[in-house]
């Protein structure tokens, strides 16, 4: 198995520099990263990657029984890590990515060194004691408007999602194919993201982490953003002036400078 | 839109024109902010954090709501459901931010009385001079009944594959029976006959099998066995019918004759027995069932020496003989009647000495009543068959079963029975002398 294709793996950056690992939530494919990227890689090693049914991963390496768990996704960051050999790496994970952060930050000690979690929610359902800010029964409509899109989207993405090897121009000239995705997969990721709990794991969090809300998000609200930096012993809390849920899109410099802040720290 | 050349004067005269074009011209400068307002569709504009900074009546009016409640106070993701936020949020602003325009996707709205608005909208971001995102315009497309046609596709794909899956579960159990059903008839058809013919010392054994049926079950059978005193006990037969009845028969009947032969190899002897056991199985049930068969022990000779030959038919055509000398004996038991008709039936016997190079060959009528023709008017018949053996003699058991296989593939569709063939020589003395220059054949 080729974990670097499989996953899409790409480094860029100082070759030198400590690794800095973005890993992108549902969605979206490692795109989104490219506002922030680049002042990220002045002087650090910068390695991202789309996880498997997202982007241009090999989707044929996709089964719904892995990837119905964060579990799945955190063994694809826990894979790249050893493939590349990755010690003490910032990880950067973006929404339900920094849950699987987390989980792989536990599974493979020593590979992870530090997280920054950007815009994270362990929990989107609202539960006794907690409030996520979504009803199952929201989650369900979530998947109701991915399958609404699906007619458009389909066709348009079909070279996409049928993979197209001998032409891979179409895939480059295509229009929002960085956020397409089989709908099959699409809803299996949806489901795992908005349906999890993780409000347990982040006390055993062992390595600096860095909570980045942000001021208006409707996905992670602001109570969440705190309660994930409570459960998170020694954590560090900064509220980004952005609005919505992709921070490194709408505000890519407050971004990337609270990420170098972090980075700096460690050091 | 005015044409060079052509100024307000031009019209002057023509009453009709003039009015025409002056209706045009109080249509188009009312159009602005009227065609805005009123447009077909929804518009708004919102800044970059998406708070709303403009909006027409049109999308104002589908929605129920006052543009004081939302200029300035609302962004468009309040305007949308819970799902369509969620998606908004990790789908659309984030292409919207990457590509600078959107197409075509369909969300869904909340109206102020709770009720939903199925929309497709598309955005464009406005860019400043530096390039530098300034707002996005926004415009909404009532898709209420697209969507409904949307959702009716769906519907529809979702029950193909559904049917779909269920064609392939039925397809597999379809074939998971055929092979369980193919097992099961394999294990019968080795029922049947023997898998392999036993090695006779001094004599050369050969067989050809065909069943009409496709399941493989044919109503002909034959066998070949010692007797434990060096004398061997060899039978072929046909029963009445084809496939599956036949062979429920055929396996009866091929287990009678093994048992009776162990009891009283004699033929007489074996083939009554065979005759009472058919005849009481099922002539009471009103379904009479009959066979004929040839049944005979072959002693085999000291030293390559002749072999002794002793048989018995019910009602078979007769076995051949190809002697060493090219001629050809009809071993003949008239007389004899079907097996297992009547309470007692007369066997008729007969028997022959096999000399080196001479071969015995037993048939049944499969053979002789292959079709040569369109219909069964014309038959292979058995004088043909004897002219076709006279041609083989003098021959070995294997070239002799070998040419007549050749002979019953050329019937091709023709050959519509279940045929068997069983021959036994003994090899001449030499087996085959070196072929000579002057061959006569």
């Amino acid at each position: 198995m080729d974990i670097r294709r499989r996953n899409n793996v790409r480094i860029t950056g100082a070759a030198q520099g400590p690794v800095v690992m973005l890993a992108h939530g549902f969605g979206c494919d490692q795109n989104m990263w490219r506002l922030v990227e680049p002042a990220l890689a002045e002087h650090h090693r910068v390695v991202t990657f789309d996880y498997v049914g997202s982007g241009g991963s090999d989707l044929s390496a996709w089964t719904e029984e892995r990837y119905s768990s964060l579990h799945g996704y955190a063994r694809d960051v826990v894979e790249v890590c050893e493939e590349l050999d990755l010690r003490d790496a910032v990880f950067v994970g973006h929404s339900v990515s920094a849950m699987v952060g987390v989980l792989a930050a536990e599974a493979a000690p020593g590979r992870i060194g530090a997280m920054a979690m950007v815009a994270p929610s362990p929990c989107y359902v609202d539960e006794e004691g907690y409030r996520g800010g979504f009803t199952r029964e929201d989650i369900g409509e979530l998947l109701d408007s991915l399958e609404s899109n699906y007619l458009g989207w389909s066709s348009a993405m079909a070279p996409v999602i049928m993979g197209n090897p001998e032409r891979p121009e179409l895939g480059q000239e295509l229009t929002n194919s960085f956020c397409a995705t089989d709908p099959d997969i699409a809803r299996v990721f949806a489901r795992t993201t908005f349906l999890s709990d993780s409000r347990e794991d982040l006390a055993r969090v062992k390595v600096p982490t860095l909570v980045m809300e942000c001021s208006e998000d409707v996905i992670a609200p602001r109570e969440v953003g705190a309660y994930v930096h409570g459960a998170i012993p020694g954590s560090r809390l900064v509220t980004l002036d952005a609005t919505g849920h992709c921070p490194q899109l709408s505000a890519p410099e407050a971004t990337a400078r609270a990420l170098l802040d972090f980075l700096r720290n460690l050091q | 839109m005015s044409r060079t050349g052509e100024g307000p004067d031009s019209s002057r005269g023509n009453g009709g024109r003039a009015h025409t074009h002056a209706a045009f011209s109080a249509l188009l400068e009312d159009s602005a902010e009227e065609l805005y307002e009123s447009a077909p569709c929804g518009y708004l504009s919102t800044l970059m954090d998406g708070t709303i900074a403009k909006i027409n009546t049109t999308l104002l009016n589908w929605l129920g709501l006052d543009r004081e409640d939302v200029v300035g106070r609302r962004r468009f993701v309040d305007l949308l459901t819970v799902g369509g936020k969620l998606y908004h949020e990790t789908h659309f602003a984030p292409l919207l931010r990457m590509q600078g325009e959107l197409r075509g996707i369909a969300l869904e709205m909340r109206t102020a009385q709770g009720a939903r608005l199925a929309v497709l909208v598309s955005s464009a971001v406005k860019y400043g001079s530096e390039g530098d995102p300034l707002l996005i315009r926004t415009t909404v497309f009532d898709a209420s009944d697209r969507r409904a046609y949307e959702e009716e596709l769906l519907r529809r794909r979702q029950e193909a594959e559904h049917a779909r899956a269920e064609a392939e579960a039925a397809r597999r159990q379809a074939e998971a029976d055929r092979q369980r059903l193919a097992d099961a008839l394999a294990v019968l058809q080795r029922s049947l006959l023997p898998e392999t013919l036993p090695r006779l010392p001094g004599i050369e054994t050969a067989v050809y099998y065909h069943t009409a049926s496709p399941d493989r079950l044919g109503g002909d059978f034959y066998d070949l066995f010692p007797l434990g005193d060096g004398r061997w006990a060899f039978f072929l037969g046909d029963v009445c019918g084809k496939g599956p009845e036949a062979a429920s028969l055929t396996s009866l009947t091929r287990h009678t004759l093994r048992t009776a032969a162990h009891h009283d190899p004699t033929p007489v002897t074996a083939l009554t027995t065979l005759n009472t056991v058919l005849h009481e199985r099922y002539s009471a049930s009103g379904d009479p069932r009959y066979c004929t068969v040839v049944y005979g022990i072959l002693e085999p000779g000291r030293d390559g020496g002749p072999a002794t030959v002793q048989l018995a038919s019910g009602g078979h055509p007769p076995a051949l003989v190809l002697r060493a000398d090219g001629g050809v004996d009809l071993l003949s038991t008239p007389g004899g009647l079907l097996v297992g008709v009547l309470p007692s039936a007369p066997v008729v016997t007969a028997g022959t000495t096999l000399a080196p190079g001479d071969t015995l060959l037993l048939y049944t009528d499969g053979l002789t009543e292959a079709r040569t023709g369109p219909t069964r008017a014309s038959l292979y018949g058995e004088d043909a068959l004897y002219g076709f053996v006279a041609a083989q003699a003098p021959t070995t058991a294997q070239e002799l079963v070998t040419a007549l296989t050749a002979l019953l593939k050329g019937f091709g569709e023709g050959l519509d029975d279940d045929t068997a063939l069983l021959a036994l020589g003994v090899p001449g003395i030499p087996a085959h002398p070196l072929p000579v220059s002057d061959d006569p054949r």
